[in-house]
């Protein structure tokens, strides 16, 4: 009863403001559309000079996608490598590729190495050619798949933890809080209010950016768009949790901002945005203790590897064991304003 | 005299409370029988919002004891007996008057026709019934207050503790809201209020006055005065106040 009436209240004031709600609704899906066109535009075609009459090799590196310019000179090839015009030089000396990369962005190194090696390699003999199989994903995978999922998990993160941090301080410093804890309510039914009626909208929040992210983004979504959800709904809670929890260490708006880059930022870092492979050891060790980590973990699992509950029941276990810690903590820390 | 009358509203004995290494509360010893309307003054920083605190529950002392209508506090249960006016407003600026007092109504476990009853009454009573579909961040500074007050007043309690219930009100409305205090208190309500506004208290049945977290006098308004020697409240409390700075 204390509880709906708390969900009914939240509920209104989301309604009343608008601003607010598009931030939660529409800022996640502004974001992904965005780093949806910027890594996956057209696919790269590198421009690639040939020295030399034009040979089978210009036509296999077409194959590939590839722009060709013939040249006459490695001099005027240099002067266009030079301004930029092209990626790369490939310069056949005694039956052998001689490459010049222009090489200062290492991403459009990296395509164009792979477009004139698949081209020589075909161009050799084709018997000996592999032939490439994938165990997820596929030849037209592109980055953004593989790290969509990622930022999925993220943006419900980050939204929420902040949403959440900003409420329950207000409450604080409009003295609602006090003023609330001077009626029967329990310390845990205020902290299940929030939870419920938070809920709600990070619920909808989860369905839209999972509807929007598969359906119009195209992300591909080998698993089950349920099982997206549930991660989803799960990472959301254990934000709203933190929010709460950690907004009592905070004493304005401004220092919830604070924790943006000592509690969000990091997590990025060790969410599989990026690979760690190459950092210590030890270090990587970090990111069992951010519960971003376990959620992208799982959402990648779904999304790209097509695995369902079994595989991802220590994610689910994690998520909610911390979400439930943290709310347990948030009812604990309500005792500084009320004993009782 | 029934035995529901004989029990005090609050029976506060002895209470200490220090916040670190600094004595809020020195040593507080306060009867308050049913149906008082009773007045705590003193300036601000006193110690007034602590002892409120301490009275209700909301916080604990660190020595002494409070009973509330003869049952020792803090408890849970007991947060139904009274209604709380905070010294901030203590509104969701997003809310609707109404709505504003249709959370905290059914926090108190009222619901339906009831609450909405209520409500109305409640609105009547602050002059509030035209403006209840306004969001609270429409309210003047006085409308937010009067709010505040309605809410307290909402679940009929037998304890009405309003910190500061008048600040930002206009005279007549004072008037009119000091009134029907007044006629609460002969229905059997306990209020205590405080205030720093002299003329308000001394409308009080009995004031305690507190300086430094001492209660330096306790008696009824009049009382007080002819102790002290002088003609006003005001006076008095300047007096006791010094008097007491002398002795130490």
């Amino acid at each position: 009863m204390r509880i709906r009436a708390l969900v009914v209240r939240i509920i209104r004031q989301f309604v009343r403001d608008k601003r607010t709600l598009a931030l939660l609704f529409l800022a996640p899906l502004l974001i992904l559309s965005l780093t949806k066109l910027v890594f996956d535009g057209r696919t790269v075609s590198p421009e690639i000079g040939l020295i030399g009459p034009a040979s089978a090799l210009a036509d296999k590196l077409e194959e590939q996608n590839a722009s060709i310019t013939v040249f006459d000179s490695m001099d005027d090839a240099d002067k266009a490598l030079h301004s930029g015009d092209l990626d790369a030089i490939i310069q056949i000396r005694d039956g052998k590729a001689d490459i010049t990369l222009e090489g200062s962005d290492p991403s459009v190194s990296r395509s164009t190495q792979l477009v004139m090696q698949k081209a020589l390699q075909s161009s050799a003999q084709d018997d000996l050619a592999p032939s490439v199989h994938y165990l997820y994903g596929g030849p037209d995978m592109a980055s953004f798949d593989s790290f969509g999922p990622v930022l999925i998990g993220f943006f419900s993160f980050f939204f929420v933890f902040l949403l959440a941090g900003v409420s329950f301080l207000r409450e604080r410093t409009s003295g609602t809080l006090e003023r609330l804890l001077a009626t029967p309510i329990r310390r845990s039914e205020i902290v299940l209010g929030y939870l419920a009626g938070f809920g709600i909208f990070t619920l909808i929040q989860a369905s839209l950016i999972a509807w929007f992210s598969v359906q119009v983004l195209g992300m591909s979504m080998a698993g089950h768009i349920v099982n997206m959800l549930l991660i989803n709904l799960l990472l959301s809670l254990t934000a709203l949790t933190l929010g709460t929890l950690l907004s009592s260490f905070a004493s304005s708006e401004f220092q919830i901002i604070q924790f943006i880059p000592i509690i969000i930022v990091p997590q990025a870092f060790f969410s599989g945005l990026f690979n760690l492979d190459a950092m210590n050891p030890v270090l990587q060790k970090l990111s069992y203790i951010m519960p971003l980590y376990y959620g992208a973990d799982a959402m990648r699992g779904i999304m790209v590897r097509g695995e369902g509950i079994p595989d991802i029941q220590l994610d689910i276990y994690v998520l909610a064991g911390l979400s439930i810690l943290f709310a347990l903590l948030n009812v604990t820390a309500l005792k500084k304003h009320r004993r009782m | 005299m029934d035995e529901s009358t004989a029990v005090p509203a609050i029976d506060a004995i002895r209470l200490v409370k220090r916040f670190g290494d600094r004595t809020v509360l020195d040593d507080i010893t306060l009867t308050v029988p049913q149906g008082e309307l009773f007045g705590l003054l003193g300036p601000s920083g006193s110690g007034k919002t602590t002892l409120i605190k301490l009275i209700t529950g909301i916080d604990r002392a660190d020595a002494g004891k409070v009973e509330l209508f003869g049952e020792p506090m803090p408890q849970l249960k007991m947060l139904q007996t009274f209604g709380y006016m905070a010294q901030s407003d203590a509104l969701y600026q997003e809310l609707t008057g109404k709505e504003n007092m249709a959370f905290y109504g059914s926090l108190y476990g009222l619901a339906g026709k009831v609450l909405a009853s209520r409500i109305q009454s409640a609105a009547l009573l602050v002059n509030l019934t035209d403006h209840l579909d306004k969001p609270a961040s429409a309210y003047s500074g006085g409308m937010k207050r009067r709010l505040s007050l309605a809410i307290a007043l909402l679940h009929e309690p037998q304890l009405l503790v309003l910190d500061e219930p008048t600040v930002g009100i206009d005279p007549v409305l004072r008037k009119t809201i000091w009134n029907e205090l007044r006629a609460l208190t002969q229905k059997g309500v306990t209020i205590i209020v405080t205030t720093h506004v002299m003329d308000e208290a001394e409308k009080c049945d009995r004031l305690g006055l507190i300086r430094d977290g001492k209660l330096i006098a306790l008696n009824t308004p009049e009382a007080i005065i002819e102790h002290a020697g002088v003609h006003t409240i005001e006076e008095a409390f300047i007096a006791l106040g010094s008097s007491k700075e002398d002795h130490t």
